[in-house]
């Protein structure tokens, strides 16, 4: 693909990945493939009730040690999760709940048998009463006066509320086009192929409390789990095996998990718990909802001038650990003006409380959302001015000539051609060819294109993580690399794999340092007993941390193998080379097994004043800015509507996206179809509603749509690579990239295919419903 | 998500799996491709003391033809119907629809006979069983019944079954040369269970034309004056008629659900429009 693509096996290869040998083979193993003797099945019993006292619970006979309420959980305290930002109001989630329930799905008892079946029967047989309050269903209820209190010491239903202004008075006074409008984002499940779970046991030798947890965080789930069982992190190993996806809802301390290993630390045994798709789809109905209402200021041109925003996030009963209730809203405030070029910016957000499941961030975080948003408000100033979206959208971007760029929220855009991007999208999906042609197709169903543009700040930085006022900020990511007797490399980090690729993109990277074939590369993750410090996968930051530490690693021991072999060689260091397997030096080499020979068993053969070190190093690494790196993409779709049923096909879809250096163009690939599925989730099928009482209407994937193969579109992919001028090997991160355009995309061609009806969408997932009432609406406005 | 604990007994035939049933008393359940009853099962939606597994029974696979009829085993799979291994008495149609169900993990289990019997209105072949006009074969202890599709499907969910009776095979008419079908199923995926259907069977020979109305929230529904009108008048005049009959006989639907029915048989009647 556009020629960028290297030889060999080492950064920018198209290699397969080492992962998929077991992963494709069936022999990957997650948690509910672990077997220990005496393990136990937990099931948890779950509140019927959105928001309720609990006025009675009762064991069912000779259960004492079978049934677990709060009150036995000695010693564990609640989730509670801080934050430095002013005004934050703290939530406190019992891990079980005792005297009040806040939501559909909220854990009220653990119940422990042989067999889930049984720990199913054992729940059905507890009683627990429920004094029903009014529920809170929607942000609009939550802030309405007089409105039910979920946390009532707090006074109100704002985890927080912030304010944004740039100056938008005089734009607001002066500009000649004003455009309205209102978008909104359903409730999704991450929906993750895995569902979380997790064995807990403990380790007499180690003497040492083990989670078999699937996390994407290992290193930080020990930390907060020592703190809420209020034990040292140094009785806690947690080692988790394959995950079968994590998109964020793997990031958090599960009360669940809590309650698991309170478990296994005070019977000193095996349990085991494993989420069922009901629990995931009622208890982890935790992402995506938000409203927004918005004003922008425009140009005759379409030229924007400024925006005027408020956001609400549905933000659930309880802040999760460690990301907070406000993350969200923090991304969905700084991210909105996007990649787009004006300086007046108002916004105010609200978190609220709800009564629903706790709001976590999802792969994109708040991005996919405000990137709907912003790509209605390009598309809805451009209907106003009487220009071509696309156009307008290309002259609204941030030109390639201003970067490096400060926005109006101070994000520091590194690099890249944003116009450049959307150009050859438009290309791609044939937009000047469409517009000449005809706009519906032999089945009388109506064509449109439509397109969306965004940066992302991947491997936000520290000073980023603490402006968000997390209780955990990343720092440097550790890893270590070790070059065995045999002429094998090890490679260890913190970071976990969660089938992402990272056991071939470290390798790739490895290889590239040392010239150990990659064959010979073998990546060990996220075991907090044998791995190096990291916060963890999350937040596109993987091959930008974890691949820059094994870059510093790999170089450190590339250079004690390289004065080695020099004087194994009898050659000068600056003269040795690696390539083709092999330690080069002229016409004579060794192999990497020689060097490894002479460091461990034949110490006779080393050069005097050897580093001391050896052939292992850890090294830490973070990028040399803290403001994040700017990955950034053009997606255009092309569907078609069928007025009569409303359902929406897709009939193309380009995307053109820069990452900086690829490690690997597969893998790029693969993740930007992967999120960009997600996406099309998003902007077409998944919603769980609710209704007015705060019951889950979506508990089965009957009523959960996911795509499947056959909804979703081939995604064309073009790559351009803009390396970061700030990261090792001009990485930038690509993980989440994919699932944040196609709302925007797939909503603007739906609009543009209405557009002679007069009709628009303006909430997602835009489902025949959605499209039918839209229709309907605008023939009731004709009339 | 796993089930109440059960009993699980498998019938060696047809006449052993109806002594069962009737020995559990309503608290026995046939087990035939488990793709509706499992999921309810692990809902814990369905809590039988007892399955009687009826998938190696004899007796529920038997293929009989007349010059009229088909009679099809209740236990033959979607697949086998889509691969063909079944006749189609209805020159396509059946195995058309077979494979819009579900996806082929699914349909390699689903049986004919356990759709009709769990009568899910939004199920595929309960829309087809109504459009042919077929006929349910019951038996029990007590002896065989041959129930008319209307008499068999009451509503959602529910049939004219005893709780002793199996269901041992459906009887569908062979459809002759000159005869003509449509069939949308309106469904947001691949597979998925019906957001509305429309069929049509149109077979002059036999004096035979069923436009019926189907995923109605309730047994499908035949749409007379319709029909009438397709088999005398063609389907220009039939979908002239449409919009007022599905009006009158769809009034427990809301205007949007009702408005998408009528899509779904306008189109069934456009297509045999298209053909004709
Ligand atoms: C993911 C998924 C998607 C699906 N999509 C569709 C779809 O698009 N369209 C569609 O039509 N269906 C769909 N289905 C349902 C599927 O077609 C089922 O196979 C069918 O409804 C039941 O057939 P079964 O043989 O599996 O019956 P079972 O599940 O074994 O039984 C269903 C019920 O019928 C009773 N029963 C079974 N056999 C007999 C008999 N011979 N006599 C009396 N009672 C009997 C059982 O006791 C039970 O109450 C889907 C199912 C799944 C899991």
């Amino acid at each position: 693909m556009d020629g960028m693509e290297a030889k060999g096996e080492g950064i920018g290869a198209r290699v397969r990945r080492k992962e998929d040998a077991r992963l494709l083979a069936g022999r990957g193993q997650y948690v509910a493939d672990i077997r220990i003797a005496g393990m136990r099945d937990v099931a948890f019993l779950r509140s019927p009730a959105a928001h309720a006292r609990i006025t009675r619970r009762a064991k069912p006979a000779n259960a004492a040690e079978a049934v677990f309420f709060l009150d036995d959980l000695v010693g564990v305290k609640p989730i509670v999760t801080r934050s430095s930002i002013p005004g934050y109001k703290l939530s406190e989630w019992p891990v079980l709940a005792a005297q009040k329930v806040r939501y559909v799905g909220e854990a009220v008892a653990m119940c422990v048998a042989d067999t889930r079946a049984e720990a199913e029967d054992l729940a059905e047989r507890v009683e627990v009463e429920f004094n029903e309050l009014p529920a809170i269903a929607s942000c609009e209820a939550g802030r309405a006066s007089g409105a039910a209190l979920l946390h009532e010491q707090w006074g109100d239903n704002l985890f927080l509320q912030s304010h944004f202004d740039s100056g938008i008075a005089p734009v607001a006074a002066s500009a000649p086009v004003k455009v309205e409008l209102e978008v909104s984002c359903a409730r999704q499940t991450m929906h993750p192929m895995e569902g979380k779970g997790l064995v807990a046991w403990w380790d007499f030798r180690a003497g040492q409390l083990v989670l078999n947890t699937s996390t994407q965080v290992p290193h930080m789930i020990r930390a907060g789990l020592a703190e809420v069982l209020g034990i040292p992190q140094a009785i806690i190993r947690i080692a988790p095996p394959d995950v079968g996806g994590g998109f964020g809802y793997k990031c958090l301390l599960q009360p669940e998990e809590v309650a698991v290993a309170w478990l296994a630390l005070t019977r000193k045994a095996a349990f085991r718990w494993i989420e069922d798709r009901r629990e995931h789809l009622v208890a982890g109905a935790n992402a995506r909802q938000h409203h927004y209402k918005l004003v922008a200021y425009a140009d005759e041109r379409g030229r924007m001038l400024g925006l005027d925003a408020e956001v609400s996030v549905d933000t659930g009963a309880y802040s999760v650990w460690p990301f907070t209730a406000c993350l969200e809203a923090a991304q969905a405030g700084g991210n909105l003006p996007g990649p787009y070029d004006f300086r007046a910016y108002r916004c105010k957000v609200f978190s609220v409380a709800t009564n629903k499941p706790p709001f976590a961030p999802y792969r994109g975080v708040a991005r996919p959302g405000v990137c709907f948003a912003i790509e209605q408000v390009i598309d809805a100033i451009a209907r106003a001015v009487g220009r071509e979206a696309c156009d307008v959208r290309a002259e609204n971007l941030v030109p390639a000539s201003a970067m490096p760029y400060v926005n109006v929220t101070n994000k520091h855009y590194d690099s890249g051609d944003y116009p450049g991007s959307l150009a050859m999208a438009r290309e791609m999906i044939g937009l000047d060819e469409f517009r000449a042609g005809p706009k519906r197709d032999a089945q009388g169903r109506w064509i449109g294109i439509g397109f969306a543009t965004y940066t992302e700040q991947s491997a936000h930085g520290t000073k980023v993580f603490a402006s968000w006022g997390l209780p955990l900020v990343p720092g440097h990511d550790q890893a270590h690399v070790k070059l065995t007797p045999d002429g094998a490399l090890e490679v260890r980090s913190g970071i976990h794999t969660i089938g992402q690729g990272l056991e071939t993109t470290l390798a790739q990277v490895a290889h590239e340092m040392t010239g150990v074939p990659l064959a010979d590369i073998r990546v060990t993750l996220g075991d907090t007993a044998v791995t190096p410090f990291s916060t963890g996968a999350y937040a596109s930051r993987g091959i930008v941390m974890a691949g820059g530490a094994v870059s510093r690693a790999a170089g450190v021991v590339a250079e004690r193998i390289r004065a080695i072999a020099a004087h194994l060689l009898q050659a000068d260091p600056a003269a040795v080379e690696f390539r083709d397997g092999a330690v080069h030096a002229g016409a004579a080499s060794v192999t990497y097994a020689d060097i490894g020979r002479a460091w461990y068993l034949r110490p006779d053969q080393l050069p005097d004043g050897v580093n001391t070190g050896g052939l292992e190093a850890t090294e830490g690494y973070k990028p040399t800015t803290d403001n994040g790196v700017f990955s950034y993409a053009s997606h255009a779709a092309k569907i078609a509507v069928d007025p009569d049923t409303g359902l929406v096909e897709i009939l193309d879809y380009a995307i053109v996206e820069d990452c900086g250096r690829m490690v690997n163009p597969m893998i790029v690939e693969g993740q930007t179809h992967g999120g960009a599925a997600q996406g099309i989730g998003s902007a077409l099928f998944e919603e769980s509603p609710y209704d007015e009482r705060g019951q889950p209407l979506a508990s089965t994937l009957l009523d959960y749509l996911l795509p499947g193969p056959t909804e979703l579109p081939r995604f064309r992919i073009r790559h351009t690579e803009t390396l970061s001028p700030h990261t090792a090997h001009g990485f930038k991160g690509v993980g989440e990239g994919g699932a944040i355009a196609p709302a925007g995309a797939v909503v603007n061609a739906i609009n543009d295919a209405l557009r002679d009806i007069g009709a628009r969408v303006d909430a997602i997932p835009a489902s025949p419903a959605r499209i039918l009432a839209a229709i309907a609406a605008a023939e009731e406005r004709a009339a | 998500m796993k089930p109440v604990a059960f009993d699980y007994v498998r019938a060696r035939t047809l006449e052993e799996a109806s002594e069962m049933l009737a020995a559990g008393g309503g608290a026995a359940r046939l087990l035939a491709g488990g793709q509706s009853l499992g999921p309810m099962l692990n809902l814990r939606l369905a809590r039988p003391m007892r399955l009687v597994d009826i998938k190696r029974a004899d007796g529920f696979r038997a293929l009989a033809a007349d010059d009229a009829t088909l009679s099809i085993g209740a236990g033959f799979t979607h697949a086998e119907i889509e691969d063909g291994a079944v006749e189609d008495p209805a020159r396509g149609l059946l195995r058309h629809v077979a494979r819009g169900i579900a996806y082929r993990a699914v349909r390699n289990r689903g049986t004919i006979g356990g759709s009709l019997a769990h009568a899910d209105p939004a199920a595929d072949w309960v829309s087809v069983f109504a459009a042919l006009d077929g006929v349910a074969v019951a038996r029990s202890a007590r002896g065989t019944r041959r129930i008319a599709s209307g008499a068999f499907l009451r509503g959602a969910f529910a049939t004219a079954l005893a709780d002793d009776e199996v269901l041992a095979a459906v009887e569908l008419p062979l459809l002759s040369a000159g005869a003509r079908w449509a069939y949308r199923k309106v469904c947001r995926k691949t597979g998925e269970f019906a957001s509305a259907i429309g069929v049509v069977v149109l077979d002059p020979a036999r004096g035979l034309a069923r436009v019926v109305a189907g995923a109605v929230e309730a047994a499908p529904v035949l749409l007379p004056a319709t029909s009438e009108a397709l088999r005398d008048h063609g389907p220009d005049a039939a979908e002239a008629a449409l919009a007022e009959e599905i009006a009158r006989l769809l009034p427990h639907l809301d205007p949007a659900a009702r408005r998408l029915r009528m899509v779904a048989v306008r189109s069934a009647l456009r297509d045999i429009a298209g053909e004709g």
